[in-house]
C-alpha cells in the first residue's frame, strides 16, 4: 500500500497528480473463502478490516450488490456521539467514538472526524429536567457531558431561535463535547483500503441471492457472480436484513423504514457544532463544504423505497426554519432517503443468527454510522473466536426472547 | 402527497393513515402457558417484506382498521379490504 501523507500530497501536486494508484483492487470472486461478509457498507468493510488486522483472517470476501458505501453509509448525516442512556449502549458507542478518535491514523486515511460537539436542546422546564437526567446518566456511564444554560447555548449557536415569539423557546441544553461529525465516504473507503491491503477481496456488483445450507449449517452463498463457499458468513446489510434472513429461512425483529436527509447549497461557515432540537425532532450541522446538513425522524410507513417524500420534507424543513429562522432563504440542494433497519428497542443486533455459521450485525436503524468501528470490531471478534466480546453480549438476538431489551428509543429519544 | 384509499371514506391524504402491523399473525392463547420463543415470535418477528405486502392499517379520522395490500418499494396500493365480518 502506498502511504498517504502531506508530503505525498505536495509531491503529487508538483507532478500533476500522476503518481496515485487505485486504493483497492477489483478482484473476481474466488470459489471459496474462510469468511464471507455480505454488504459493503461501513460495518461490513470494518468487519473485514478487523478480521484481517486483529485476528489474522485474510481469506475474506466482502460482497456488495452495488458500490462501496452506496447504502446508508454514504447517505447518512454523520453525527458521531455516545450520549446514550443505558450502560450497555454507552459502553458500546463510546468504544466506537474512541476508535474514531484514532481512526485516521490507524487507517492512514483522513476520515475527517471533527469533535465539534453535539448539543440536545431543552425547550421547557420539564425538558430541562429530562436533559439533566440524561446528563447524569452520561456521567455515571463515564461519558463526557455538560449542561448549558440558555445564555451559553446562545453564545455557542447564535443562529438558534431566541426570539420572544419562538414556538419552542430554548431553556438550555445537554451537550457531549467529544461528539461531532465525520466524512461518511472516507470511513467506507478507508476501511476498504485497509482491508484490501491486508488481502481481503472486495467484490462490488455482486448481489447475494441465496444462502446455501448443508444439514442446517450455512456453507456458502449464491450470487449474481456465481456460488461462493465459506463456513463463516457475516451479514451486514442494514435495511435489507429481513430480506437476507428470509433467504436463510428465519425472521428478524426488524422493520425497514426510509430515513431522509437534506443538504442546502454551500454557504459561509455559520454553525460549528451539531444541534438536535427534540421538540422538533430535527437536527443540523454544517459540512466542511458549507452545506447545511439536516434531517428528522423516520418515515411513518415501513418501506424499501430508497428516496425522499413530501410529508417528511414539509415537517423537517418547516422545523429547521423555526429552529434557525435565518436559514429560511437558503436553497435546498439535495434530498434523499436510505432504508434503515429498526428494532423494537432501537438497539442493534450483534450475534449468531440461529443458523449455524451465519452471524448478524444489523438493527442499527437511524444511528449506526457512529458505530461502524465498534460494529465491525465486535462482529470480527465474534466470527474469529466464536464468542461474544463483552461489549456485544447484551446485543444478542436472544434479548427478544429473554425480554432484556435495551430500550434506547424510550430512554434517549430519537436522534441519529 | 400520496393518496391512500380508506375502504370506508374513500381516497384520502396519506398522512391520515397509520401502519398497525403485518396481517395474519395469531396471538398465542394466553389462557395457557406460552413459551418465551412463541411469545417473542408473535411480538417481535416480522416478515418485513420487500415488494408485495399485506398489512393492517388504520385510518385515523374514522378509526377503522382495515387490510391494505401494497408494494413496499414502489408504494403502489394494490387493494384494501375492510376487516369487519361481512353481513
Ligand atoms: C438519512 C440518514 C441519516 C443518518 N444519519 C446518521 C447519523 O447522523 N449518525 C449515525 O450514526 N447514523 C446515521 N444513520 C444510520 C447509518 O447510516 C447506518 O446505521 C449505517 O450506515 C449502517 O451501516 P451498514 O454498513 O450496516 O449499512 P449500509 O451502509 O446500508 O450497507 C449495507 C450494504 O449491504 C448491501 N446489500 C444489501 N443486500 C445485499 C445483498 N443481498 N447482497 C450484497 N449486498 C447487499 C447494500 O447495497 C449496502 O451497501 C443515518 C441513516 C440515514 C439513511
Ligand atoms: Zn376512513
Amino acid at each position: 500500500m502506498s502511504h498517504y501523507s502531506a508530503f505525498r500530497l505536495f509531491r503529487e501536486g508538483l507532478r500533476g497528480q500522476k503518481g496515485w494508484t487505485p486504493a483497492w483492487r477489483m478482484p473476481a470472486p474466488k470459489p471459496e473463502y474462510d469468511v464471507i461478509i455480505i454488504g459493503g457498507g461501513g460495518h461490513g468493510l470494518a468487519t473485514a478490516y478487523y478480521l484481517a488486522k486483529q485476528h489474522g483472517i485474510k481469506r475474506v470476501a466482502v460482497l456488495e450488490k452495488g458500490w462501496l458505501g452506496g447504502g446508508n453509509t454514504g447517505r447518512n448525516t454523520t453525527a458521531i456521539r455516545s450520549n446514550y442512556f443505558y450502560p450497555e449502549s454507552a459502553a458500546l458507542y463510546d468504544f466506537s467514538v474512541r476508535l474514531y478518535e484514532g481512526l485516521s491514523r490507524d487507517l492512514n486515511y483522513n476520515v475527517m472526524f471533527s469533535q465539534r460537539g453535539m448539543m440536545v436542546t431543552a425547550h421547557s422546564e420539564h425538558d430541562l429536567e429530562m436533559a439533566t437526567r440524561q446528563y447524569n446518566a452520561m456521567r455515571i456511564n463515564g461519558i463526557d457531558a455538560e449542561m448549558l444554560t440558555a445564555a451559553e447555548v446562545r453564545a455557542r449557536v447564535p443562529l438558534l431561535n431566541f426570539r420572544a415569539d419562538a414556538r419552542h423557546p430554548i431553556h438550555g441544553a445537554v451537550s457531549q463535547p467529544r461528539g461531532g461529525t465525520g466524512r461518511h465516504d472516507a470511513v467506507a473507503w478507508g476501511y476498504a483500503r485497509g482491508a484490501d491491503t491486508r488481502g481481503v477481496d472486495i467484490i462490488q456488483n455482486c448481489e447475494v441471492l441465496g444462502i446455501q445450507k448443508e444439514a442446517g449449517r450455512a456453507t456458502g452463498v449464491t450470487t449474481t457472480r456465481g456460488d461462493i463457499r465459506a463456513d463463516r458468513i457475516g451479514a451486514t446489510v442494514a435495511g435489507h436484513s429481513s430480506v437476507l434472513a428470509e433467504l436463510a429461512g428465519f425472521k428478524l425483529p426488524i422493520h425497514s423504514y426510509a430515513l431522509q436527509a437534506f443538504v442546502s447549497e454551500p454557504i459561509k461557515p455559520i454553525l460549528d457544532t451539531v444541534v438536535l432540537c427534540p421538540a422538533f425532532g430535527t437536527y443540523v450541522s454544517q459540512s466542511d463544504k458549507g452545506g447545511i446538513v439536516f434531517g428528522g425522524g423516520l418515515d411513518r410507513i415501513p418501506s424499501y423505497g430508497q428516496r425522499g417524500n413530501m410529508p417528511v420534507q414539509e415537517d423537517v424543513v418547516g422545523a429547521l426554519v423555526e429552529m434557525m429562522p435565518a436559514l429560511a432563504k437558503v436553497k435546498l440542494l439535495r434530498h434523499w432517503g436510505g432504508i434503515v433497519d429498526v428494532t423494537p428497542d432501537s438497539s442493534p443486533i450483534i450475534g449468531p443468527s440461529g443458523v449455524e455459521g451465519l452471524y448478524l450485525n444489523c438493527g442499527w436503524g437511524t444511528g449506526g454510522f457512529k458505530a461502524i468501528p465498534a460494529g465491525g470490531y465486535m462482529l470480527a471478534h465474534l466470527m474469529a473466536t466464536g464468542q461474544h466480546h463483552d461489549l456485544s453480549r447484551p446485543f444478542d438476538l436472544d434479548r427478544f426472547t429473554t425480554g432484556r431489551l435495551i430500550d434506547e428509543s424510550a430512554a434517549s429519544g430519537i436522534a441519529h | 402527497m400520496q393518496i391512500f384509499p380508506c375502504p370506508f371514506c374513500g381516497p384520502r391524504d396519506e398522512r391520515e393513515f397509520h401502519f398497525a402491523g403485518e396481517a395474519g399473525k395469531t396471538r398465542p392463547d394466553t389462557t395457557g402457558e406460552v413459551s418465551p420463543d412463541d411469545w417473542a415470535t408473535y411480538l417481535h418477528m416480522h416478515r418485513n417484506e420487500k415488494g408485495r405486502t399485506r398489512e393492517v392499517w388504520v385510518h385515523t379520522p374514522c378509526a377503522e382498521m382495515f387490510i391494505m395490500e401494497r408494494n413496499s418499494v414502489t408504494m403502489e396500493v394494490l387493494g384494501t379490504e375492510c376487516l369487519r365480518a361481512k353481513s
